[in-house]
């Protein structure tokens, strides 16, 4: 069976998986040379959140950016991305519930119950499920595209609950958590603008 | 072709019979000869170092966890930032102001905070309000060797301390990025101060502090969590009410006074019933008092440890 040849898109995607893996052979390395900090745990765990996060971020910003960067093409990296936002996610989640916590049942759940920032980060976690379940052209085509479009406007829901979610945990210093905070705000703020634009241009061309 | 027999040692490589013999005293000098030279420096051998009953017998953690694993927010808010951060703070000369409530109210320099009393090494358990715990071998006597020097009056009844604050030294250390206000405070009840285990500790295993880890002279509190245990010391005031102590203002709701290591009270976002002994994968359940409750329970008869967090 002859291949399609590389385009530029195909090795763009490539080039895509390579950054999007490299915090893996990062973590990896560092885990080889034993240098995961006195607590090593808790290092994966912060840093397996930190690229959930800013993977969040990156898919947020792919619209805005193809926008105002007049790159139609960037929608063909929108849902790998995506679903390294979910990769991370459910390594920082396993991290959570199968190392540190060991599966104690127990105490995970008392924690869903009473830790509003634990509960906030399965918010952000189980909303990304269903972006990650539904993310192939067979479901477009099931759901059709509005529909698709519309669940998948929850990815809103994962950033806010992402940035609450760190913003509770913290001791003190809330400086990273502003930061996402500012750049999850601008990429909805954006949409807000789109959308009352598009919105009050559409009834402007059909007056009531 | 011949070659050369080496000499014999020679003489004068051979240590002179009377410092040989004086060899003890020898070494005992060194820290001595560093003290003079006001060149405390940090990770110098301590000598004469005596072993405590308080110790615990618990595997120790190592030397790279101690000191590369730190909450010492004026030096960074990561864990791994203070280590990096600090290697150039200077901490000689360095005075510890002694006052308040007392009848000889005066300072001292690090030379005479060494000498106030024997030093020991103490083996104590260190557990952190955020879950994770460790064994250090302390080097220092009890804080009220210190205080009885001074000579309390009645009239004291808490005992307020200040951590050196700088931004030349500690260019990170603005109340913005550290998120708590500065300089850094703690107290104690007088009865806590006074207790054998509430410890002046001025080094670990067997050396002088790192910067990291509170030189050159910081609390140990072993039943309390870390936060208590006030680094780099620079005022002890013996006062008449209850002193401010930095977690308790930033935030009161999450941090009590009191601060008692305890399994039953959860900090509000997360619980206190385990804890993390580094180098250790699975948690072990958190002791009342973190283990010391038949020395320092008594202490707390009769208070509600649950409204007294």
């Amino acid at each position: 069976m002859p291949r399609k040849p590389w385009t530029r898109v195909t090795w763009f995607k490539a080039a895509v998986w390579l950054l999007s893996l490299s915090p893996v052979f990062w973590l990896a390395w560092r885990a080889w040379n034993q240098d995961l900090t006195a607590n090593p745990i808790e290092y994966i765990t912060h840093f397996t959140g930190d690229w959930t996060i800013r993977f969040v971020v990156f898919t947020l910003a792919v619209t805005p950016l193809r926008k105002l960067l007049k790159q139609p093409d960037l929608i063909k990296f929108r849902r790998l991305i995506g679903l390294f936002a979910f990769f991370y996610g459910t390594l920082h989640f396993l991290t959570w519930f199968a190392v540190d916590k060991f599966f104690d049942v127990h105490e995970i759940l008392a924690d869903f119950v009473k830790r509003r920032f634990i509960t906030m980060g399965l918010i952000a976690f189980l909303s990304l499920i269903p972006l990650a379940v539904t993310s192939t052209k067979g479901w477009i085509r099931r759901m059709g595209g509005k529909r698709w479009q519309k669940l998948h406007r929850l990815i809103y829901v994962t950033g806010i609950a992402a940035v609450i979610h760190y913003y509770w945990l913290v001791k003190s210093d809330i400086r990273l958590p502003l930061l996402y905070a500012t750049l999850i705000g601008l990429l909805l703020g954006y949409r807000v603008i789109v959308y009352s634009r598009t919105f009050s241009a559409s009834s402007l061309k059909n007056p009531r | 072709m011949l070659i050369k027999k080496p000499a014999d040692i020679r003489y004068s490589e051979v240590t002179p019979k009377h410092v040989y013999l004086n060899r003890r005293s020898f070494l005992a000098g060194i820290p001595a000869a560093f003290l003079g030279a006001r060149e405390l420096l940090a990770g110098a051998k301590l000598a004469n170092v005596g072993k405590s009953k308080l110790s615990i017998d618990e595997k120790q953690n190592t030397y790279k966890d101690v000191s590369t694993y730190n909450n010492y927010y004026e030096f960074g808010t990561q864990k791994e930032e203070p280590s990096q951060n600090s290697q150039k703070f200077k901490t000689s000369p360095w005075t510890v102001s002694v006052e308040g409530h007392v009848a000889k109210p005066r300072k001292f320099s690090l030379e005479e905070i060494m000498a106030v009393a024997p030093l020991e090494e103490r083996i104590y358990r260190h557990r952190c309000v955020e879950r994770w715990s460790i064994v250090v071998p302390w080097v220092g006597y009890s804080l009220s060797e210190l205080l009885k020097k001074v000579e309390p009056t009645s009239k004291a009844t808490f005992v307020a301390f200040e951590t050196y604050w700088d931004l030349k030294q500690m260019p990170l250390a603005t109340p913005e990025r550290a998120g708590i206000p500065l300089p850094y405070v703690e107290g104690l009840r007088m009865d806590e101060a006074m207790h054998p285990l509430t410890m002046l500790s001025v080094g670990m295993f067997g050396e002088t502090l790192p910067p990291q880890d509170g030189a050159p002279v910081r609390l140990t509190v072993p039943w309390k969590y870390g936060f208590k245990s006030i680094k780099s010391i620079v005022k002890i005031k013996l006062v008449g009410s209850m002193p401010p102590a930095t977690w308790n203002i930033t935030n009161a709701h999450e941090y009590g006074f009191y601060s008692n290591v305890n399994p039953t009270v959860d900090h509000p976002r997360w619980s206190q019933s385990k804890e993390r002994r580094l180098g250790e994968f699975r948690e072990r359940p958190t002791v009342i008092f973190n283990g010391y409750g038949d020395q320092v329970a008594s202490l707390y008869a009769g208070m509600d440890l649950k409204k007294y967090y």
